[in-house]
């Protein structure tokens, strides 16, 4: 019995296999249920193997869980090579037996007739794995049905119907989603394949026991990605600016922001290249708006000198690298957490920035907000790491959570009041940087004020803003700008709430130490071991620099063995930690994943185990990394 | 209101106002043609009534670069070949400013290539000024992309076997709507011509002859120059593409056999500026967007109110 709903719909990328998905992930939002979607898709415009999954369930939902319990198989109806010996394999069919691996048993199988050709199921043996599974097949023409009643593609509505005949599943919910997002002609149809396509499944012999779980929502929910809380953060704190170049992952923030941004009054530009966009980014600030840019790994390491240049000229920014599977072009649409070591460091020079890693969508919304703040009233560059496991995965948050006030104004500027009492230097220029203030922070003035004039430059400079090589002015400048990161820890520690994030009891045994993404999917996994008997907690961490240093120690020291979980080859995150604390490393073992899929919470059960026993099996492509000394 | 009251004002500057009142040691060598350009940016900014704090001179890297330290006024000295798009980027977000950006002719001919062929075809409401050496000097003498063909130096010791960029043409096919060339030789047109070009609504670029003594000892000081608007041999129409297009070519090559023809090449006065054309569609403020931040009355959308329905 699985308390969890688990649909994977299955396509060619171009036949609206997301657009669907949403639609049904959101109707079960609105019959009460939490939500947790997964996207999968190829990196071309049609065809190609593409799914979503989305999992429901009657309280909150962390992750995707561990492989899904009903398909929904459209064939690909853009498909090139629809023969077994193509190279790339019969692309037709893809959309059902690529998914048959992970198909738990007692799951349940809808497939397309219309597409899917009967003769060659049968020669992948689809009758005897169902046996042998318990999986329950489905076959229907759904393109018929879409074509009796409607066109061809709306057979993504049958397939919908079919699976709320199966499931359970009142139709008023998608009825309404239909009303509200077509008119004329096409809302009639699709309401009518809709009921057709109900009536159709109810005509079969039912025989699974899976059923739509029953929940009720106490407040009013909203369905989100990632992009949307990182967008929607930017938008409260005041971020009216955002230059880009697109590339996958982060082009959904540029597209959010830039189809936002002229209702809220604010400029949007895509430019030449990510250099470009960097430095627009940094003209628009120096000239007085709060400004974002952002890349994918390859279009960020472009920006790598404005960053430094931000770094240097103390012109705040915040920029977000949405991580995919490198190195180089990699896997363009799959998610992995390699960037970390690129984001901290990249640029010339020791690195002087704000580094958050979010985790899920109200910390996304949160972090960005955060980093604006930071960025503008520190004038230094924040980043938001994420990947595209969060870019994409849509979830379900109270609406009341995003009931916030904006920001107004902007900390680290002068009026021009302020400044007619400022230091001067003989010139009349403005004392920009200053070695002596506390917290390491020299407010700025905008171009257009009077009394502010001063020269910025990416060489270092005197407190007035010349270029200086003198070694004491060096010194004394180097430290000051430094101090800004120190300062910026306590102020983070002094917060009500810590970005990062603890799960399972408190005086367990045994720890996991994840950042980022695959957080909720290591808390998941925890409650898992505790239920089995194991004494595990989580601490998921945010602030990667900077590196929370008194929280993570505290951390590792109540435990004695840690297990750092991360999506990438090198253990980037557990070196950082070994580097920031000095010592712990005969207690960190990684499990890594970099398959360019994320981990399921059993893969991280089993690689506890098994880091725990030495002698348990691993499941799915993960690898153990022995700690340090072993 | 305005949080920005230098910009407009009735304040009328004098060309010393521009110089620094401690003024920094120049590191440009003497007979740098380097020093005509500050000269002539000095001479033309109180010509067009700008004042230094409601000017954003935006610079390079390498000895042009340096003309932000020596120049009185907002000065942002960026990075190598990044002046385009940090200036452009402050015009859209204060269009009340004078922006100006400036660098040589790697910085904006060679590692900057990409942004010049842009900011011209966006046609940003700006000046961008190219100190044309032919060579590199910061770094020692190394060719650039305007060394001429069969140029020698320490990293092309055989010559150059490149054709060099041809900066007029480059300029008209990418956008640019003020197009024109100047010598530090000639100071009388350049503040002319640096002063149409502030004035002009639109991308007005300056391809600056500026002779550097040290590393290019072989080039000529850009003399004798021509100027073609006072010369009868060139008549052409200096707002018609094609034959600005055709004056240009001829420029560049002559400028390799030695014959300097120096002043304005193009003009387009009807094209509209980037920003009245993003303002067109509806995608750029009506007030400046700096001004906002400083403004207690400016209203704040919420997320919460204008976008979360479409999630619900």
């Amino acid at each position: 019995m699985t308390d969890t709903l688990m649909w994977r719909i299955a396509g060619g990328s171009g036949d609206g296999i997301d657009s669907t998905s949403q639609n049904f992930a959101k109707a079960l939002m609105r019959a009460g249920l939490h939500i947790f979607t997964h996207r999968h898709y190829p990196s071309r415009i049609r065809g190609g193997h593409t799914y979503v999954e989305v999992r429901a369930g009657e309280q909150p939902v962390r992750s995707r869980g561990d492989g899904f319990n009903f398909l929904l198989s459209l064939g690909d109806s853009f498909a090139r090579n629809p023969s077994e010996d193509a190279y790339y394999g019969n692309e037709e069919l893809k959309p059902l037996t690529e998914h048959l691996d992970e198909l738990n048993e007692g799951g349940v199988i809808v497939y397309d007739t219309g597409l899917i050709d009967e003769e060659e199921v049968a020669q992948i043996g689809l009758e005897e794995r169902a046996e042998e599974n318990n999986w329950h097949v489905y076959p229907v023409d759904l393109r018929e049905l879409a074509r009796e009643h409607g066109r061809e593609v709306m057979r993504n509505t049958a397939g919908i119907g079919i699976t709320a005949a199966l499931l359970d599943i009142d139709t008023t919910y998608f009825e309404g989603l239909i009303t509200e997002a077509m008119s004329g002609e096409t809302q009639e149809q699709n309401l009518e394949i809709l009921q057709k396509a109900y009536d159709r499944g109810k005509e079969f012999d039912i025989t699974h026991d899976l059923r739509v779980p029953e929940g009720e929502h106490d407040r009013e929910m909203a369905l989100l990605s990632g992009s949307n809380a990182i967008a929607y953060g930017a938008l409260d704190e005041g971020c009216r600016f955002i230059s880009g170049y697109p590339m996958t992952p982060w082009t959904d923030v540029f597209t959010i922001m830039s189809q936002n941004l002229p209702h809220f009054g604010g400029i949007s530009e895509q430019v030449e290249d990510e250099i470009a966009a960097a430095a627009l980014a940094l003209g628009a600030s120096h000239a007085g708006a709060k400004a974002m840019s952002g890349s994918s790994g390859g279009g960020f390491a472009l920006m790598s000198e404005p960053l430094g240049l931000a770094e240097m000229t103390e012109t705040p920014v915040v920029l977000v690298e949405a991580m995919r599977a490198g190195p180089s072009t990699g896997m363009p649409t799959k998610p992995e957490q390699a960037d970390l070591e690129h984001v901290l460091y990249t640029s010339q020079g020791d690195s002087c920035r704000v580094v958050f890693a979010p985790a899920n969508v109200r910390e996304a919304y949160d972090q960005t907000r955060k980093a604006f703040e930071l960025a503008y009233s520190y004038n230094l560059p924040a980043i938001v790491i994420y990947d595209q496991k969060i870019q994409g995965e849509l979830r379900t948050v109270p609406v009341d959570f995003f009931d916030r006030e904006p920001t107004s104004g902007m900390e680290g500027v002068l009026s021009e009041e302020e400044l007619a009492e400022a230091a001067h230097d003989a010139s009349g220029n403005f004392m920009r940087y200053r070695h002596d203030v506390e917290d390491g922070s020299n407010p700025r003035s905008i171009p257009g004020q009077k009394g502010g004039r001063h020269l910025v430059t990416g060489n270092e400079s005197q407190e007035v803003g010349h270029i200086s090589e003198s070694p004491d002015n060096r010194k004394a400048q180097m430290d000051r700008r430094m101090r800004k990161l120190s300062s910026i820890r306590e102020e983070l520690d002094e917060m009500d709430a810590t970005h990062q994030s603890y799960h399972g009891p408190s005086d367990a045994e045994h720890g996991i130490l994840v950042w980022g993404s695959q957080q909720d999917t290591v808390f998941e996994a925890v409650d898992r071991l505790n239920a089995r008997g194991e004494s595990v907690k989580a601490l998921g961490v945010s602030d990667l620099m900077p590196y929370p240093e008194t929280e993570v120690t505290a951390f590792l020291e109540s435990v004695e063995e840690c297990l750092v979980v991360e999506m990438n080859a090198s253990g980037q995150f557990r070196g950082l930690t070994q580097r920031e604390l000095g010592r712990f490393g005969p207690k960190m073992t990684s499990l890594l994943k970099y398959d360019g899929e994320p981990f399921e919470p059993g893969e991280i059960v089993d690689g506890f185990e098994s880091s725990l026993s030495g002698g348990a099996e691993l499941s799915g492509n993960v690898r153990l990394e022995p700690a340090a000394g072993d | 209101m305005t949080a920005f009251t230098a910009i407009d004002t009735d304040e009328q500057a004098e060309k010393d106002d521009f110089t620094p009142g401690v003024e920094p040691q120049p590191t440009w060598c003497p007979g740098c043609g380097d020093f005509a350009v500050l000269k002539a940016l000095k001479g033309a900014m109180p010509e067009v009534g700008r004042t230094p704090e409601e000017t954003l001179l935006v610079t390079g890297i390498g000895c042009s670069g340096k003309l932000s330290s020596y120049f009185e006024s907002y000065g942002y000295h960026a990075i190598h070949g990044r002046s385009l798009p940090v200036a452009r980027a402050a015009k859209l977000t204060n269009p009340g400013l004078e922006v100006i950006a400036a660098g040589g002719d790697g910085d904006g001919y060679g590692i900057g290539g990409n942004h010049f062929m842009h900011t011209a075809r966006e046609n940003h409401d700006m000046t961008y000024i190219v100190f044309n050496n032919e060579i590199f000097g910061l770094t020692k003498g190394q060719t650039s992309p305007t060394s001429p063909k069969g140029h020698k130096s320490k990293t092309q010791p055989s010559g150059s076997a490149k054709d060099p960029v041809r900066p007029l043409t480059l300029s008209l096919a990418s956008g640019a709507s003020y197009i024109a060339r100047t010598a530090a030789t000639n100071p009388r047109q350049a503040q002319e011509i640096v002063k149409e070009a502030i004035e002009h609504d639109g991308f007005a670029h300056i391809d600056f002859l500026t002779q550097c003594p040290t590393w290019n000892k072989d080039a000529k000081e850009y003399v004798p120059y021509t100027d073609i608007q006072q010369d009868d041999e060139f008549d052409f129409d200096v707002t018609d593409r094609r034959e600005a297009a055709d004056m240009m070519y001829e420029a560049e090559n002559r400028l390799y056999e030695g014959e300097v023809l120096t002043g304005r090449f193009y003009r387009d006065e009807d094209r509209l500026t980037y920003g009245e054309e993003k303002r067109k569609t509806g995608e750029m403020p009506a007030d400046p967007l700096a001004e906002r931040y400083f403004d207690e009355d400016a209203e704040w959308a919420r997320t919460a109110d204008e976008l979360l329905g479409r999630h619900t």
